[in-house]
């Protein structure tokens, strides 16, 4: 197992190092800069000796393959560099916007679960029954519904029958557990929503297609008990693909809440996609594309590796 | 007869000192505010944004400030009083004494030629946006540690305005002998508060300085400036959770606003000293055609457009190239005989068309290159696509993200045909809004690529020109040739509109987003 896992970690290097690479390029095609944005996006007359200056202070002016050198040496070293924008040293500004990101991926994800594993279980046990139906429109419209346009609505909706709008500044759970939750909680209820919509489906094709296994007809021959065959035999083999859909689904939160974390003024990792974006903040958008990059490939390990501990014939030598 | 006496000499103070016939300030409390944007770093002389101003310049103070109640005179703020030579070449400032700084401190005359040198040549690395404003300066003298004279090598008419700006802090110089690049990342000046945290994307406050040179003020504890746009800002606003954004309201939001706070919301309103102009990129055919940019400009019908678009928009005003309302601006006869600006559209909209068939472009159709900004670029980018599409003009609009926008237009080969441009300053002065207008060769904001000598001309006499009479008459030929030219024409104006808490007191509007943000007079009810 552990020759796997360094065998897997060993393949995230090129992996990491393409997605470097691709991502230092595609920013360098569009035109335009920080420095433009930040000096001429106000109005002002500058004059052009500061923006040049201001460019070759950054870099900007050195041929593209050079930043890249430069860009590359520094990450082997683990060091980030500093964002173009703020001039603050890039794992700062992640920092401080990781906690927020990851609180709100597991709370919806356990939101999501708590939901999805009983419904869609029950729309498998129930299937083409009136329970089956309605869990069915339930989901339908969780992926239908955008999750920023129901957390607008949750918004609106607290505004107009309590007068009241969820915190716009974070405060870390260890501080005050009751202003962090009465903040996160919305943004969680909206993303859980879609999020729990994807597994429920899931888990009911599923259950639905192993419930006709033969290892279940056995069992109930055999005249084990109906629910120790679901929990134990059924849902046991169901839930791999659920898995596979759940960890795609945490690490698509980690940087994908883009226009949610807008909708409630979350100071998150989408926020900060979209103001480096807007900024031109190129070295921080390489830092983040990376950073999905790595919560993609850990998820998606850990994920392989929770298979082998499900399933007991799945062994990775 | 001696209480009559007493009573009419208090009623008339109240009168004369505005603010006080009202209510008599609190101390205490938190102000919480919105803005809907954050500053790359703390350096007042690199800055040029409101994002910077309403959280930062707390801080600081500068050598004069726009009086809010008596706009746009200047007032003290670190100097207690000035002279103006009879030949207009030096400026003379007494600063207050015993001014500190918020380390402990005292202020000197050393600290604001250091500043100001700083300002006019910047050391290396240091980034100085106004350098330009005061090129006029030949020397900075400090016969004592409270007098401040600048020499200038011509006179200045815009000079005092530029004292001040908002942006022309006042730093330590000691501070800046130990590292020049000090203020980028380091709070600590003269003002009214002192600076607390600086939470990333989330939130900046500050807290009392209670050596602060004017006794009794600040009336406020602190303030937190909370970084929030969009929805988000109008819900806490409208929730209550902020007291007040300071930049700008569209009408929307205002009425969403006002309705969610009551009894509570309190609302000023008030010209803006911003604009939005269209600029033809007249390097490329057929925008090289004068007849063709003449036709673009007639077809806009202004005040039709003010009607409709400042119910929907942040923008009012119908205007030439300076705000309309300020003294030097155009009247409104004056505005009339200008191409664009006659209320018979019909007639304004056949002589477009007969100039694009003089010119071979009946069938005319380009891309309008705008800004990704909802408010108010794209309601204004749409109403003049219509107003084109009027004299059969066939338009594509092109929304880009702030990056893009300026790469097209700014690039050394720009690529846009024409664009909705802005022109935003600090205040009303010529000198500033006309920048937009100079040849490309001395301004970088003047994006078309055409200069006209005679503009340039004519802006070097106006800033030279201390009569008002002679200058507006001045201004009046500058905006003739202008519209003659019709490189870069202005639409409408901004208008400013704030919502806010009733319970703040002492804060009042200004034409400028920039202006009477140091928040020293501003106490909660």
């Amino acid at each position: 197992m552990l020759r796997y896992i360094g065998h897997r970690l060993l393949l995230t290097i090129p992996t990491l190092l393409g997605v470097a690479v691709l991502v230092f390029c595609m920013l360098r095609l569009i035109p335009g800069d920080v420095v433009d944005v930040m000096f001429m996006g106000q109005g002002s007359n500058v004059p052009p000796d500061v923006i040049a200056a201001e460019k070759a202070r950054l870099g900007l002016d050195k041929p593209i393959p050079v930043q890249l050198v430069k860009w590359m040496a520094g990450l082997a070293q683990g060091d980030f560099g500093v964002s173009m924008w703020t001039g603050r040293p890039i794992s700062y500004e992640i920092g401080i916007r990781l906690e927020l990101s990851i609180e709100v991926a597991l709370m919806a994800t356990c939101l999501a679960l708590l939901i999805a594993l009983p419904l869609g279980t029950l729309s498998a046990l129930y299937k083409n029954t009136w329970i089956d139906q309605v869990i069915r429109i339930v989901s339908i419209a969780g992926l239908a519904v955008p999750s920023f346009w129901l957390g607008m609505i949750i918004i609106l909706s607290l505004l107009s029958f309590f007068h009241w709008n969820p915190p716009i500044m974070f405060t870390p759970i260890w501080e005050d557990w009751r202003a962090n939750l009465s903040q996160l909680i919305w943004p969680a209820l909206a993303v859980g929503y879609r999020y729990s919509s994807v597994v429920t489906r899931m888990m009911r094709s599923t259950l639905i297609e192993v419930l006709q296994e033969d290892y279940i007809r056995t069992a109930r021959a055999k005249g084990v008990f109906e629910r120790l065959v679901v929990i134990r035999h059924a849902m046991r083999n169901a839930m791999l693909p659920v898995i596979t859909v759940t960890g795609l689904e945490f690490a698509f939160l980690i940087g994908g809440l883009v226009v949610t974390e807008q909708v409630f003024n979350l100071n998150g990792i989408g926020k900060l996609f979209v103001d480096s974006v807007a900024r031109a903040d190129n070295t921080m958008l390489q830092a983040l594309v990376l950073l999905v990059s790595v919560f993609y490939i850990a998820v998606n390990l850990g994920v392989d590796l929770l298979y082998a501990v499900l399933d007991p014939r799945i062994r990775y030598r | 007869m001696k209480l009559k006496t007493l009573l009419f000499a208090f009623v008339a103070m109240a009168v004369a000192i505005p603010g006080l016939s009202a209510e008599t300030p609190k101390r205490g409390g938190t102000l919480v505010f919105a803005v809907v944007a954050e500053p790359p770093n703390y350096d007042c002389h690199a800055n040029d944004s409101f994002a910077f101003v309403h959280p930062v310049r707390p801080s600081y103070s500068t050598l004069l400030k726009i009086d809010p109640y008596h706009y746009p005179n200047v007032m003290g703020d670190l100097a207690e009083s000035w002279k103006v030579s009879p030949d207009g070449l030096t400026y003379t400032f007494k600063l207050h004494k015993g001014v500190k700084f918020h380390d402990g401190s005292t202020l000197s005359s050393e600290d604001v030629k250091a500043s100001y040198d700083r300002i006019r040549n910047p050391q290396a690395g240091v980034k100085s946006l106004r350098r330009a404003a005061y090129a006029d300066i030949d020397s900075i003298e400090t016969p004592d540690a409270n007098t401040v004279v600048f020499k200038l090598k011509k006179k200045n008419v815009s000079m005092l305005s530029n004292f001040a700006s908002p942006f022309d802090c006042i730093y330590s110089s000691a501070k800046l002998k130990e590292d020049p690049r000090w203020p980028e990342r380091h709070v600590m000046g003269t003002g009214p508060f002192q600076f607390v945290e600086h939470v990333a994307g989330s939130h900046y406050t500050g807290k009392r300085f209670d050596g602060y040179f004017e006794k009794g003020k600040p009336y406020l504890d602190g303030y937190k400036a909370v970084f929030v746009s969009g929805t988000a800002m109008v819900n806490a606003l409208a929730s209550g959770q902020v007291m007040a954004e300071f930049r700008g309201q569209a009408p929307a939001d205002r009425e969403r606003e006002v309705k969610a706070l009551g009894a509570k919301a309190a609302v000023q309103d008030s010209p803006w000293t911003c604009s939005l102009v269209v600029s033809f990129n007249t390097r490329k055919k057929p925008f090289d055609d004068v007849r063709v940019r003449r036709a673009l400009n007639l077809a806009i019908d202004r005040w039709e457009g003010s009607k409709v678009l400042s119910k929907i928009a942040l923008v009012k005003e119908v205007g030439g190239l300076v705000r309309p309302g300020y003294s030097l601006a155009a009247s409104k006869k004056e505005l009339e005989a200008y191409p664009g600006f006659s209320h018979d559209i019909a007639a304004s909209r056949a002589e477009a068309k007969k100039l694009l068939k003089e010119a071979g472009q009946e069938n005319l159709s380009f891309t309008f290159t705008n800004r990704n900004v909802k408010m108010p670029y794209e309601p204004v980018g749409v109403f003049l696509i219509d107003q084109w599409r009027q004299i059969g003009v066939n338009v594509k609009h092109e929304q880009l993200e702030t990056r893009l926008y300026l790469a097209a237009q700014q690039s050394e080969k720009p690529t846009y045909d024409a664009s909705l441009d802005f022109n935003c300053d600090y205040m009303d002065e010529p000198n500033l809004q006309l920048l937009k207008y100079l040849s490309p060769s001395r301004s970088s904001l003047n994006y078309s690529g055409y200069g006209d000598p005679k503009v340039d001309e004519l802006y070097d006499q106006q800033s030279g020109e201390f009569d008002p009479k002679k200058r507006a008459a001045i201004l009046r030929q500058i905006e003739k040739q202008v519209f003659d030219d019709a490189y870069i024409i202005p639409t409408i104006w901004w208008h400013r509109v704030i919502v806010m808490d009733k319970k703040v007191k002492g804060w009042k509007i200004t034409p400028s987003h920039y202006l009477n943000q140091d928040l020293t007079n501003v106490w909660l009810d």
